[in-house]
């Protein structure tokens, strides 16, 4: 599908915030709009570049899988990591409700 | 070997000379009188540092070698994991996090008898240019403290311009070494991707970050990569060959290497006049000490800001869904200050990112999401992805008739503060000749080299292929010495 020449709306971004778990005000969302569509302008000469045929660079490396011998190794001290964690219950990570009305 | 730089400390330091102790007492003292005017550091690390001067002193005593940094103060940019200790990424949402494990690298040069002054101050998660996206306030240049440090290493960059510590490390993922660096009149180098392990550094742009030294000359510079690089089991992208060293032929000058002048760079959109001027004598200098100097095309190089601004944040987007208030940093509510207790679990990461997160970060996940989404993904992330191979193409033509290339490392020098943030784009231009060589993986390093109309520093890149930090040092080692002079800042140029 060819989107060129459209020009991200304030719906667009009230969407992708929707995905990326962000909220916004409805002056923040003028605004983001605004910026993001200056960026998308100026990168309108990659969008419009003939690549057909050119391969994707992903990374800049040629690595394939990196394998090592599945051996026992010490892993991070769990006493440690829970401590860092917002809240914590019988040695594991608490959250609020997750089933329930959604949102 | 210039007064006061990493390897002349370590060189008095091992010979029992000088103590590691009073080496670090110096730069804290300085710390003491002028962080308060930089704010360089997100938290100094005076006790921690303390004990590891004195450990270095005790190993020299007994007769044991500290290592090649024997008694260095370090800066470290606070994206790098230190256990134990506050590692923030200048963002709230990770404020009073102690991570479990220290980086590779952190580990690395603690072994080689490094002493820790501070984490340094960065723009939130490294998005920036000019460390004014900090949760925690701006980074000030120690040449003029109305002026930007550059970013998003500014705090790292301003800590070894105003002698805090005559090394530093940051991270650069479209320019957050190299362009700090110039800016505040230091040496600033990316590695080849690979070439140093990025286990621990909290990840912005996986395929395009690297840790990087900052220094107040070439040979710290080289004295530092060669410490950190190297394999790591923990980072499978880090290569297993063992890496050409940096300090290899330092004082190999440049007689008969061929040295191209990129013509896109050094035309690039934004770029002041004085910049070019200085790119030339650059040039001059080098074909004077021998060089065969010639201007060069690399084509698809002027499409590396735009592919780079929809590459590096659909990969934030993705780096930085980890940040959900689950089991770690921030969780919105009650307790953290930020409102009522969220009531189910989408409300609680909707709450925790939109408190957490600055304006920056939230405006590079939604670009980068928008990127990759549905029925955007082939125009923008797919397209960006090819252009990047046909950077890689132009600069491995480029590397067929020349053994290093020239560009310019900023469009101009510091900025003031608060110049460019009303708009992203003004902003973003910055990293315009820094941005290529993150895309092809290639290493580049920044020199300074004389300064503009205004006074402050200007630096001129050296880039090379991959792997090539041999030749890069080498060239860059000329550059320097055939330098106009930089002034050093007041800070660091005080008497002790």
């Amino acid at each position: 599908m060819t989107v060129m020449g459209a020009r991200i709306t304030t719906r667009d971004v009230a969407h992708v915030a929707r995905l990326a778990r962000l909220r916004l005000t409805d002056e923040e969302l003028e605004q983001y709009t605004g910026q993001l569509a200056a960026v998308l302008d100026h990168a309108r000469d990659v969008e419009l570049l003939d690549t057909a045929g050119v391969p994707p660079t992903a990374h800049p490396l040629p690595l394939r899988n990196v394998l090592r011998d599945d051996v026992v190794r010490p892993s991070l001290d769990r006493g440690e990591v829970l401590a860092a964690a917002p809240s914590v219950e019988a040695e594991r990570f608490r959250v609020p409700r997750i089933l329930g009305e959604a949102p | 070997m210039i007064a006061g730089s990493a390897s002349a400390i370590a060189a008095a330091v091992r010979s029992g000379d000088r103590s590691a102790v009073e080496v670090l007492e110096e730069h804290l003292a300085r710390v003491g009188r002028h962080e308060a005017d930089i704010h360089a550091f997100n938290l100094v690390l005076e006790d921690q540092a303390r004990a590891q001067a004195a450990a270095v002193d005790q190993a020299v005593a007994a007769g044991r070698d500290p290592g090649p940094l024997a008694g260095v103060p370090v800066a470290l940019k606070d994206n790098l994991c230190t256990r134990g200790i506050p590692t923030t990424c200048s963002s709230r949402i990770l404020e009073g996090w102690k991570p479990p494990y220290s980086a590779t690298v952190v580990e690395r040069l603690a072994g080689a008898g490094a002493v820790f002054v501070g984490k340094t101050n960065l723009d939130e998660f490294a998005m920036g240019s000019s460390t004014e996206n900090s949760a925690f306030g701006p980074t000030a240049n120690p040449h003029d403290l109305s002026r930007v440090p550059g970013g998003s290493s500014g705090g790292s960059a301003a800590a070894v311009a105003a002698g805090f510590a005559p090394l530093a490390l940051g991270s650069d993922t479209g320019g957050s070494i190299r362009q700090p660096a110039a800016l505040c009149g230091v040496v600033g180098a990316k590695p080849t991707y690979g070439l140093v392990s990025r286990y621990g550094l909290i990840a912005f742009a996986s395929s395009l970050d690297q840790i990087g030294p900052f220094a107040l000359d070439v040979a710290d510079a080289a004295l530092l990569l060669d410490v950190m690089a190297g394999p790591d089991p923990c980072d499978s992208t880090c290569l297993a060959d063992p890496p050409p060293g940096a300090r290899a032929r330092l004082a190999g000058g440049v007689e008969g290497l061929r040295v191209g002048v990129v013509r896109e760079l050094a035309n690039a959109e934004g770029l002041a006049p004085e910049v070019q001027g200085r790119l030339d004598d650059a040039a001059a200098s080098l074909s004077a000490a021998g060089a065969k100097v010639d201007e060069v095309s690399v084509p698809a190089a002027v499409y590396g800001l735009s592919a780079y601004y929809l590459i590096a944040p659909a990969e934030a987007s993705s780096n930085l869904a980890r940040y959900d208030g689950v089991r770690y940093g921030l969780r919105a509510g009650r307790a953290a200050g930020t409102g009522a207790d969220p009531t189910d679990i989408l409300a609680m990461y909707t709450d925790t990112r939109s408190a957490g997160f600055g304006a920056e970060v939230k405006r590079r996940i939604m670009l980068g999401t928008y990127a990759l989404s549905a029925g955007y993904y082939d125009a923008y992330y797919g397209k960006a992805q090819q252009v990047r191979t046909l950077m890689v193409r132009d600069f491995d033509a480029a590397y067929r008739d020349f053994d290093v290339l020239l560009a310019p490392t900023a469009p101009g020098t510091a900025f003031e503060l608060g110049a460019k943030t009303a708009d992203p784009l003004t902003m973003y231009l910055n990293d315009v000749c820094t941005i290529p060589s993150n895309l092809v993986g290639h290493p580049a390093i920044s020199v300074p080299f004389g300064t503009g109309a205004d006074g402050l520093p200007l630096g001129v890149q050296v880039l090379a292929p991959a792997l090539g930090e041999t030749v890069m040092f080498q060239v860059a080692a000329v550059l320097e010495a055939a330098a106009p002079p930089t002034p050093a800042s007041p800070m660091r140029g005080e008497a002790r």
